[in-house]
């Protein structure tokens, strides 16, 4: 099995013991392991990157400015993680299956999801938004670390449709305390499942520090299941499309599942429902945002002269304008009919429900003329 | 025509629904090599190979989990649960997450699942081998929930589960494991009466009696004892606890006037208080007396040695009987309490 297995501290929350191929300051770093699989990350990749990154961290700031204008019900704001992210998902094949949680908008954006899709659902419009067929993609999850098992599933399935593909499942280190995440290592470990396990380790859980989760990196579990697993600088998009690369590289060539802690930070609240300064301190925040993910990457692309006004300005023009529908898909929603409450509970008819509807149905019915 | 018995009836479902569809796959604890702990997937591992019929991992949550994922890849997973009191580990993923799939996504992705168990008491049992969950599923939107009670059903109603675009909860009441009935082995799914109705079992016209999974036998022997008193019991099989055919049991409930209700499970909340908040509903200018219910304690499930306190029995049932028809019970000094 190859193993590659960065675990050279036993603190979780030791944030210079990762892999890591951008320093904080920009600056492109080489690391033997990684290496080999940053290959090809041109200068035009890098813009990319760039580019979605920038426009995930604009999603996140458009959807807490709606949240606090009562447009949304709710926001998980996800600034910080946008280099996990989209480092993540960017290396993935469009027919790779994704089974994010709730904090992913960048993981939705870079697969196709459309401003609509990010709001409607925080909105209370309608319980999901995207065709999960179309983008590959399935609804984001809240029950913590649920979509871990769903993942190995759907990549058993892969296995016994003699298909190439790999599910990627998305969580956050509070959800690698949950049952399921560990019977999903468990599931992908004994069946060979080609699962990529991406856990954002960003720092806290709700209020709960990563300590409470974890007292060794977490990334050091994985090789207990008989899984690989690579501990990666989070907010260096470079170091998470490589790591991705290998996980993917090794969960499609048939070599079972391959797990990756991606060291980052949450920089908002857990939700736009909570108050982190409550738990945590303004010195821990500064620091990290000395790491920011996106600054990072400008210094370096500048350094290579890869990044001109010109460039900031057209990913502030396309950022500006998907913001501006994400706005005018929240806040033109249209309620839907009270009857559809209940549509989809099944897919064929059920009496029961059947009678509820007839009767909730002349119910309704009985306004109408009124 | 074949004389099986209800576990040889179940794997003959489960054989030619995997030889009907190549999406269908079996998952649980043991259930390749050994067959299952009941033995009801006896030889189909050896048959369909260890891609269609797979050795999970002890991990219940893990084995509906995965399911799902399966399912969302379009296969059609049938899960077996070893015991009814192993489902809770499960439970999260078969509440928040098999029986809202399809309403989550509006219909775009369906979740196929049978979830078989063996179920209920009255087999001497440790503990955790003997509970009635039937309610938490029945309350769960998104399920179907059926429980069978004859050789014959348990093979066509199986079929029909794993043909079902729903999830469907599958309880098998393990203590009618080896009882024997024909089955029609060449019945076209398509031609049997659907896994939603209900049955009646037997005809009378004094007091209906509602019972599904093993309770229906109890309930015939006291159709028997009765009769012996001069008093018709209609005795219906319910079938499926999700939806319930009301039809089939308000056209009794109209013609009787008087209505019992007998399941293992604990009353407070059970499925007995629903089908009789319903029928008093459905039918209380017809309604004689006040229906009532016999079920289990509202206890955890006794030690074994004590089970035949809890579990419903004929006596019991007909006491049931005697109050509904306004009679001092001859059968118990207890009266109706539970």
């Amino acid at each position: 099995m190859t193993m590659m297995h960065t675990l050279s501290t036993t603190n979780p929350t030791d944030i210079g013991a990762v892999a890591r191929l951008l320093t904080e300051d920009g600056t492109r770093v080489v690391d033997p392991l990684l290496e080999p699989w940053s290959a090809g990350i041109d200068d035009g990749t890098l813009r990319g990157l760039y580019r979605d990154m920038a426009l995930t961290r604009r999603i996140d700031a458009e959807g807490v400015a709606l949240q606090r204008q009562g447009q949304l019900g709710l926001w998980a704001p996800a600034q910080g993680q946008e280099a996990a992210q989209i480092g993540t998902v960017r290396a993935c094949r469009p027919d790779d299956a994704v089974f994010p949680s709730y904090r992913e908008h960048g993981v939705l954006f870079a697969r196709g999801a459309r401003p609509a899709d990010l709001v409607l659902s925080w909105r209370g419009e309608v319980a999901s938004t995207f065709d999960p067929n179309e983008l590959h993609v399935a609804t984001p999850q809240i029950i913590i670390g649920a979509q871990s098992l769903h993942a190995v599933g759907y990549a058993m399935g892969v296995q016994r449709d003699g298909g190439d593909q790999v599910a990627v499942a998305y969580f956050g280190d509070g959800a690698t305390s949950q049952g399921d995440v560990n019977e999903a290592m468990v599931f992908a470990s004994s069946f060979g499942a080609p699962v990529v396990f991406v856990c954002s380790n960003n720092h806290w859980a709700i209020s709960e520090p990563v300590s409470v989760q974890a007292r060794h990196p977490i990334a050091g579990r994985a090789p207990g299941f008989g899984i690989p697993s690579v501990r990666v600088d989070g907010n260096d998009v470079i170091a998470c499309t490589a790591a991705m690369r290998w996980a993917l590289d090794h969960a499609r060539g048939g070599h079972g599942p391959a797990f990756i802690e991606a060291v980052t930070y949450r920089m908002g609240p857990h939700t736009t429902s909570d108050d982190p300064t409550r738990y945590r301190s303004a010195d821990e925040v500064e620091a990290w945002r000395r790491r920011d993910p996106l600054t990072r990457l400008e210094a370096h692309l500048r350094a290579r002269g890869a990044y001109d006004d010109a460039f900031a300005a057209e990913v502030e023009r396309e950022a500006d304008a998907f913001a501006a529908e994400m706005r005018a898909a929240a806040i033109g929603a249209v309620p839907a009919d009270p009857i559809t409450v209940l549509d989809h509970v099944y897919a064929t008819p059920h009496t029961g429900l059947a009678a509820q509807r007839a009767r909730f149905g002349a119910y309704l019915a009985s306004f109408e003329g009124v | 025509m074949a004389a099986l018995t209800m576990g040889k009836a179940l794997t003959a479902a489960l054989r030619r629904s995997l030889a009907d569809d190549d999406r269908v796959l079996i998952m649980g604890e043991d259930v390749g090599t050994l067959g299952g702990v009941f033995r009801i997937t006896d030889g189909l591992q050896a048959e369909f190979g260890p891609q269609r019929v797979i050795d999970t991992p002890l991990a219940e949550s893990g084995i509906v989990g995965t399911a799902v994922g399966l399912a969302m890849r379009g296969f059609r997973p049938v899960v077996e649960i070893q015991f009814d009191g192993f489902v809770y580990p499960a439970f999260d993923q078969i509440v928040c997450q098999v029986a809202k799939m399809h309403y989550r996504t509006r219909g775009r992705v369906r979740m196929p699942l049978t979830i078989r168990m063996p179920w209920a008491g009255g087999v001497g049992a440790a503990e955790h081998h003997s509970e009635s969950p039937e309610a938490y599923f029945a309350h769960t939107a998104g399920l179907r929930v059926v429980a069978v009670s004859n050789p014959a059903d348990a093979y066509t109603m199986l079929r029909q589960a794993i043909a079902c675009d729903d999830p469907v909860v599958f309880f098998e009441p393990k203590r009618l494991y080896h009882s024997a009935g024909e089955v029609d082995l060449d019945a076209d799914i398509a031609d049997a009466a659907p896994m939603g109705v209900a049955r009646v079992v037997r005809e009378g016209t004094d007091v209906t009696v509602l019972a599904y999974g093993s309770q229906v036998h109890v309930a015939m022997d006291a159709a028997i004892a009765a009769e012996d008193e001069g008093v018709s019991l209609e005795v219906i099989d319910l079938r499926s606890l999700s939806p319930v055919d009301y039809r089939t049991v308000t056209a009794s409930v109209r013609k009787t006037g008087r209505v019992v209700v007998t399941h293992e499970a604990p009353r407070e909340a059970g499925l007995g208080a629903e089908l009789i908040a319903s029928v008093t509903e459905l039918c209380f200018h017809h309604l004689e007396a006040p229906p009532l219910r016999v079920t289990g304690h509202d206890i955890p499930y006794p030690p074994a040695k004590l089970e035949k306190h809890h579990i419903p029995d004929l006596d019991r049932l007909l006491d049931a009987v005697d109050h509904v028809q306004g009679r001092p019970s001859s059968h118990s000094a207890a009266g109706v309490t539970s």
